[in-house]
């Protein structure tokens, strides 16, 4: 098989990247989405709470229906997916090798890759948890597949460890289906999820919220008979002697999302420590010419909607690629990042001077803070010239954050072969 | 019916003297506490296959551990079982280190392990660079190696059930009463009676000794090892096993590459209360990080992805209890089998099946015996296959193109497969050490659901039924409203 633009993952950054190469003239027959799922859309198939397209529609919406509305347009556009479809490996030469019951074992040769692959939760594994291992512990994405999709409740008494988004919507979407929440833990000193969340699904159901505190111990032979709770100090470390022992036979986390950068980093792609996700330009294509990477794989985003607006941009950028519009540039200027700014995405530029405009008409540059700021000033120099300078308030390091680079700032960058994006406190 | 040998104990000695025993004509039987196949120490240890140096010289460990050593790479092949020969360094930091390291060497040799060698500074950083610049030599054992060691335990408890062993679980022993011709051992429901009895009990050899009433003339002290598995992108930390230099307290924190491409890190030993306390602490965790930062300073231990314990059976006097029992004939113990005795388990095997032909047992090999783990072979995993295999098994079976764990690349065929095996797998748990799947870096975060889902359906029970691994250990709690 050959195709112009394979799209690995078929959830709203695969979707969204697929449309946005077609709509920038891919032929549809061109393009394959490879989904691992029965269905595309991704995790979005999971969420049945509402909140979504908010930004991007201006109408609020659930997982399944924004999903929906781009699962859609591909039919429309007649755009081929497969579904039940595990890719096994990216080759540097782009031949992705994949399975699938539909298709049997497949090989396929692309011109351009779009990594759409998105996250997975950390898990429990991953945290210095005392204890036993009985059954009971679930990620917070599980639990919301068993009650959404396969109609099951997995425990009875539960305790929620992590206020992200996630976590919060569990305790309510648990609460609804009977079971009692006892309490939702946030090791941090604030909630990770946002405040809309807090009022909606905790306080409507006085769910308790306990803040500087973590689970430190698991009880339980066969299932989970309580967690011990301990506050922690400043360094996030637990309080010796604060332990308390919670009787609940559930325990689900919410603790983070990593990209799921396997195959990325099979393909020889050189990853950001920061992002656990590719290093990509400001086309968001990787340090392997004619692979992109958009959604939750490249970043962890706080709203789908920024993923959606990402990806059609990736999906522009591999059509530009395609038609040989885009040519690798062998100097690649870093964008470098002050002290306050924990990641930013592009980490690189490596703009064509002569077509800077052809395929996108501005960049969107996104970040994340390492603290919160009540009122900060964002500002990009290139080489101590400032090209963009604005205050903004309330920037808090729980959330994604993005600026817009017009063409005029990218061809200053070009011409000083430097970036730089600092964000500072401001009076 | 009737056997001719009941074997106590489904670790890594009980099913290798299944194994051993099942290629002659022989009515064997296993019973086994555990819902499964290596449910006690087999299930969590370091998974080494060590080369001899460390036994003293004359012991029956050091006899049996070099000679298991040699026998694992051919055994691994016929049963389709991932081993690596990986060779391993035993790491000094200084004078008195150096010391030992001789003194390693000697005994080694004495015991009969090959190719020993003590390496300079240089050779050891340029054969593993990731080790401690301030390490100064290192004892390379080529020998050594690593092993799954459950998956050993499957296969030759699989191999057993295809050559005819008959497999109890859930089968406490708690009374061995001596009859005419035999023993009878009964789990206070059900009794299985035999002329042999193997008790191949590990934590539990002191209490099955009593019940016969020839108590072992030693303890066995319970010794909890924890320890930190990392992300296969850690991979490459270490080719070879790396242990600190011995002292008195034991073999020290290692770390080492698996079989299956991770890295483990540990174990420490503390005594514990209970022969199945194997539960983590924090302090534990804490321990073996800073032993295994002493070996390799830049270890990633931010990739952990889990950490579990295992029970050691160690036996006051520090030697194997291999024998026949002075006061009842044909009841053999094994055990005091504490680290190396994975590597010696072949050994073991051999060693036992000499008891029993010197007490007067009759060994006739079977002309239809049956030197893989079935019929049609060794189940070869998906993800074990090469491209050429994975198009035939999807041509066979489309459930093979069908992912469920993404993170190690299990198929649906896999999990299937796994279901209806010789020693069949009905728990998440039990599908998951036979597959895999669920032991990558999301920890069953993705396939959890999926592979309650097969299991129910091949059952044919709801998915609320699905259990971790047996008891009360359902995974879910009834439907939705």
């Amino acid at each position: 098989m050959h195709k112009s633009v394979v799209i690995i993952g078929g959830g709203p950054a695969g979707l969204a990247a697929a449309i946005g190469a077609y709509e920038a003239g891919v032929e549809a027959n061109d393009i394959i989405i490879i989904e691992r799922e029965k269905e595309l859309g991704g995790v979005l198939n999971q969420c049945v709470h509402t909140g979504f397209g908010l930004t991007y529609f201006g109408e609020e919406l659930s997982g399944g229906e924004y999903a929906s509305r781009f699962i859609e347009k591909i039919e429309e556009y007649g755009i081929p997916y497969v579904t039940d479809a595990t890719v096994l490996s990216v080759s540097k030469s782009k031949v992705i090798k994949f399975v699938s019951p539909q298709l049997g074992y497949t090989k396929v040769k692309a011109e351009a890759v779009v990594l759409a692959m998105g996250c997975r939760e950390r898990s429990r594994g991953t945290l210095n948890i005392a204890g036993t291992r009985p059954s009971g512990i679930f990620s917070a994405g599980s639990a919301q597949r068993f009650v959404n999709i396969d109609g099951y409740l997995p425990g009875k008494r539960v305790v929620i460890l992590g206020s992200g988004d996630i976590g919060l919507i569990m305790a309510r979407r648990l609460t609804l289906e009977g079971a009692k929440v006892l309490r939702v833990c946030e090791v941090k000193s604030h909630v990770s999820g946002s405040a809309r969340n807090v009022e909606q699904c905790l306080n409507d159901f006085d769910i308790p919220l306990y803040l500087n505190s973590t689970v430190t111990k698991i009880v339980g032979e066969e299932r989970v008979t309580g967690v011990v709770v301990s506050k922690v100090d400043e360094n996030f470390k637990p309080i010796k002697g604060t332990g308390e022992l919670v009787r609940c036979d559930t325990l689900v986390l919410s603790i983070g999302l990593i990209p799921e950068n396997e195959l990325t980093t099979e393909a020889g792609i050189k990853l950001d420590k920061k992002t656990n996700g590719a290093v990509v330009d400001q086309y968001f294509q990787t340090s392997l010419p004619g692979v992109f990477a958009c959604g939750n794989v490249l970043h962890v985003h706080d709203i789908v909607d920024y993923v959606t607006s990402e990806s059609i941009n990736v999906g522009k950028a591999c059509a530009g690629y395609v038609k040989g519009l885009l040519r690798p540039n062998k100097t690649k200027i870093p964008f470098e990042i002050s002290e306050g700014v924990k990641y930013v995405v592009p980490q690189t530029f490596n703009f064509d001077p002569k077509k800077i405009d052809i395929i996108l008409k501005r960049f969107v540059v996104y970040f994340r803070v390492s603290k919160d700021y009540e009122k900060a000033r964002i500002t990009i120099t290139s080489n101590g010239e400032e090209l963009l300078s604005l205050i903004k308030n309330n920037i808090h390091s729980s959330q994604m954050h993005s600026v817009i680079l017009t063409k005029k700032m990218a061809q200053v960058i070009q011409k000083n072969k430097n970036a730089k994006i600092s964000v500072t406190e401001e009076a | 019916m009737f056997y001719d040998v009941v074997i106590i104990g489904a670790g890594i000695s009980g099913t290798m003297c299944a194994y051993k025993l099942s290629k002659y004509k022989l009515k064997i039987a296993v019973v086994e506490a555990g819902i499964d196949v290596a449910a006690g120490s087999t299930r969590a240890n370091s998974a080494i296959i060590h080369a001899g140096y460390d036994a003293k010289e004359g012991t029956l460990k050091a006899k049996l551990n070099v000679k298991g050593c040699e026998m694992m790479q051919e055994l691994t092949e016929t049963l389709g079982v991932h081993y690596k020969n990986c060779g391993s360094l035993v790491v000094g930091f200084d004078d008195y280190d150096r010391e030992q390291i001789e003194i390693l060497k000697k005994r080694g040799e004495i015991n009969g392990v090959k190719g020993l060698r003590i390496l300079d500074k240089r050779e050891l950083h340029k054969m593993e660079p990731n080790v401690s610049p301030s390490a100064v030599c290192a004892l390379f054992a080529p020998s050594a190696g690593i092993v799954c060691p459950y998956d050993l335990a499957f296969a030759l408890s699989e191999n057993s059930v295809t050559n005819g062993a008959k497999f109890y679980f859930n089968f406490k022993v708690s009374s061995i009463e001596k009859t005419d011709n035999g023993y009878a051992v009964s789990d206070g429901n059900e009794t299985v009676t035999g002329k042999y009895v193997i008790s191949a009990a590990g934590l539990y050899c002191d209490e099955i000794a009593k019940m016969v009433g020839d108590p072992l003339p030693f303890d066995i002290i319970p010794r909890r090892g924890e320890y930190m598995l990392l992300d296969k992108a850690e991979g490459k930390t270490t080719q070879r096993t790396l242990f600190v230099t011995p002292n008195e307290k034991g073999k020290g924190i290692l770390v080492t590459p698996t079989a299956d491409g991770n890295i483990i890190v540990g174990p420490n030993a503390n005594v514990v209360d209970e022969k199945s306390d194997t539960s983590v602490t924090i302090e534990g965790l804490e321990e073996i990080s800073e032993g295994a930062r002493r070996l390799v300073p830049n270890i990633n231990l931010d990739a952990m992805i889990t950490s579990f314990a295992g029970v050691r059976s160690t036996p006051s006097t520090r030697d194997f209890y291999i024998q026949e029992s002075e006061k009842c004939k044909n009841f053999i113990h094994v055990a005091g089998i504490e680290s190396p005795g994975l590597a010696s388990s072949p050994a073991i095997g051999d060693y036992v099946v000499d008891i029993l032909k010197k007490s007067g047992l009759k060994l006739e090999e079977k002309t239809d015996y049956i030197p893989t783990r079935s019929k049609e072979g060794n189940f070869k995993l998906f993800y074990d296959m090469t491209d050429k295999e994975r198009k035939i098994a999807i041509e066979k079976n489309p459930l093979y193109a069908k992912v469920v764990c993404r993170c190690e690349n299990i198929t649906e065929g896999d999990v299937v497969n796994a279901i209806h095996r010789p020693i069949p797998a009905y728990t998440s748990d039990m599908v998951k050490r036979r597959t895999r799947s669920g032991m990558g870096r999301c920890q069953g975060g993705f396939c959890n659901t999926k592979v309650a889902e097969i299991i129910a359906r091949e059952l044919g029970i709801p998915v609320d039924q699905v259990q971790k691994f047996g008891k009360n250990s359902n995974i879910l709690c009834g439907k939705t409203k």
